[in-house]
């Protein structure tokens, strides 16, 4: 670590881990209340409030893990000093403690607005100042230091996000029009700009961990996004299918999110070459497993298991059904939670003046947490695929099929307690202190 | 791989090519606003309606169930609950229905999903049933399957 300000960034990755542990316990109690549906007492915690703060969470730690990866990125890419480490913390105590009003208020009732915007007026506009704050801060950063590709294009991923945010705030009557701007928030992130900050940050990774030369990634790193946001803004057009939108949508989201793979593939790609032709053995080996790993979980996740359901004559049937929801699991863990995760163990040993220790746990916690999220995704996608069947396609109803459903959702569960454990294994590689204590004189 | 590209080029790319697709998509969005303007033209949200989507965001139905495939799908679809119960026929037997429906939660079958007794207002009732009311009229190109007429 060469920068006294990336310190703040610990503060940020104990942040994201905190709340990724919110959001694994309430993916359990959500998992749990499908397998057995009158076991939670649904006055007490109905499973609406479960899966807002199961949802809300995961969206909060990935942005938490953005902004620690930003802030520990930027003095290194721009050779100089945050521009201000103490607006920096003030942002991320305003932002935690916005984040527990939230759920604190969820579980009360107190939520207000659609599917991930379920956060009162007030927290919006605390999200607001917080987003101001952060931009600010790594705007001025950049501004006095070196200009690199790597901060161009985390910048402008980082402004997109806060931009289409925006849309958050717009609910207009009409539900058509809602739900297509509901979507420049949830699409233009997800497949949108956050592509542009995990790319970055893979960038990152693959410079330091592999040491190939910086003009080459770059180069890669514009192509990959070029990708990105080719196929991801007309891409929208797989969410414009059947929400009272005209026809046009149908062939604009075939041809278009037809292409979203490739991104995801030329990111597989780019990492493996980099590390082939890279010359140097990093001893941060469970961080490179971390960063392949993600690059191949993003192609699959959001990449493969997207395309599954996006060609319009496909969707027609599989829309809404358990087949969404194993798109989404796959995808925001192999894309956003993978490169957050890897991020952190990449710096939390220079953060913490060790050397990265825990390796082979860490490395076993991949294996855990990826191996449930697959199993979990898998057989969600079997489910689903049954569940379109019987009700899609025989039209049976909604009630009668979820009776067919319950040995799926099970194993789900079995997956669920897989991610715990791999989850409760990071945590213990990377916050708790190596076992062999020679080891940690010998680094500090 | 890349040889060829420059990397100025594979910059120019990048930003020409983003500014094109999105001003592409922004013209085909504001197509399908003006299009939306012209549906709510012939099937007015009412008070009742846009008050009733009020009623559905605060006591986030989405969170279990799905509007056009769109929510969570921990319960049934509802775009055009209205017409399953017989709301284009005899709207005033669809009312009472959904009503009793609403009265009757939670059911406390063991093995089936949950829902809440809200404790909605006979307005809110009212409303919220007025918004599927709507919802049922908007033209989802057919979807979805076996939805009833």
């Amino acid at each position: 670590m060469k920068y006294q300000s990336q310190q703040v960034a610990k503060l940020y990755f104990n942040g994201a881990l905190l709340i990724f542990s919110l959001q694994i316990l309430f993916g359990l109690i959500g998992a749990t209340i499908y397998v057995a549906p009158t076991l939670v007492p649904v006055d007490v915690l109905p499973f609406s409030v479960v899966r807002m703060i199961h949802t809300n969470a995961l969206i909060v730690w990935l942005l938490m893990g953005f902004f620690g990866c930003a802030y520990f990125l930027l003095p290194e890419e721009t050779e100089n000093e945050l521009y201000s480490p103490l607006l920096a913390k003030v942002q991320f105590w305003l932002f935690l403690v916005a984040a527990v009003v939230a759920v604190l208020g969820y579980l009360v009732g107190n939520y207000d607005g659609r599917s991930y915007l379920e956060q009162p007026l007030y927290i919006k506009l605390g999200i607001v100042v917080v987003a101001l704050m952060f931009l600010f801060n790594c705007t001025m950063t950049i501004v006095r230091g070196r200009n690199t590709v790597i901060t161009g294009i985390l910048i402008m991923g980082l402004w997109g996000i806060a931009i289409f945010f925006l849309f958050g705030f717009y609910v207009p009557a009409n539900l058509v029009i809602d739900k297509m701007f509901w979507w420049w928030v949830v699409h233009l992130w997800v497949e949108g700009v956050w592509e542009l900050v995990m790319a970055s940050v893979l960038a990152f990774l693959l410079i330091k961990l592999t040491g190939v030369d910086r003009e080459i990634v770059e180069k890669w790193l514009y192509v990959i996004v070029g990708l990105a946001l080719f196929s991801g803004i007309l891409g929208t057009g797989h969410h414009y299918y059947w929400i009272g939108t005209p026809a046009y949508w149908q062939w604009v989201g075939n041809i278009f999110s037809s292409l979203e793979p490739l991104p995801f593939f030329a990111m597989v790609i780019f990492a493996f070459g980099m590390v082939w032709k890279g010359g140097r053995d990093h001893p941060n080996k469970a961080a490179l497993l971390w960063s392949l790993g993600c690059a191949v979980m993003a192609f699959f996740g959001a990449g493969v298991w997207g395309f599954l359901h996006t060609l319009s004559f496909i969707n027609y049937y599989t829309h809404g059904t358990q087949v969404t929801a194993a798109h989404g699991h796959l995808a925001f863990y192999g894309a956003y939670a993978t490169i957050n995760l890897a991020m952190i163990t990449y710096a939390m040993p220079l953060l913490r003046g060790r050397a990265p220790y825990n390796q082979v746990l860490n490395m076993w916690s991949f294996w855990m947490l990826t191996g449930g999220v697959v199993l979990m995704s898998v057989v969600l996608t079997f489910g689903g695929v049954l569940q379109t069947h019987l009700e899609r396609v025989m039209g049976m109803d909604y009630t009668e099929v979820q009776q067919q459903l319950t040995l799926f959702y099970i194993m789900r569960l079995v997956g669920g307690g897989a991610v715990t454990l791999g989850l409760i294994l990071y945590l213990v590689a990377i916050l708790l202190p190596p076992r062999e204590p020679a080891r940690l004189a010998a680094a500090e | 791989m890349l040889d060829h590209l420059t990397k100025a080029a594979a910059r120019n790319i990048f930003y020409g090519g983003t500014l094109f697709f999105f001003i592409a998509f922004a013209v085909l969005v504001g197509d399908s606003v003006r299009r939306a303007r012209v549906m709510e033209a012939n099937h007015p949200i009412s008070d009742a309606v846009a008050h009733g989507k009020r009623v559905w965001e605060q006591h986030a139905c989405f969170d279990c169930h799905t509007l056009y495939g769109e929510g969570a799908r921990f319960a049934p679809e509802l775009g055009k609950v209205w017409l399953k119960y017989g709301g284009a026929k005899d709207p005033d037997g669809a009312r009472e229905a959904l009503k009793n429906w609403f009265a009757a939660q939670p059911t406390g079958v063991e093995g089936r999903h949950q829902m809440p007794q809200f404790h909605l207002s006979d307005t809110n009732v009212n409303d919220v049933i007025s918004y599927l009311q709507w919802t049922s009229t908007v033209d989802t190109q057919g979807w979805p399957p076996h939805a009833p007429e």
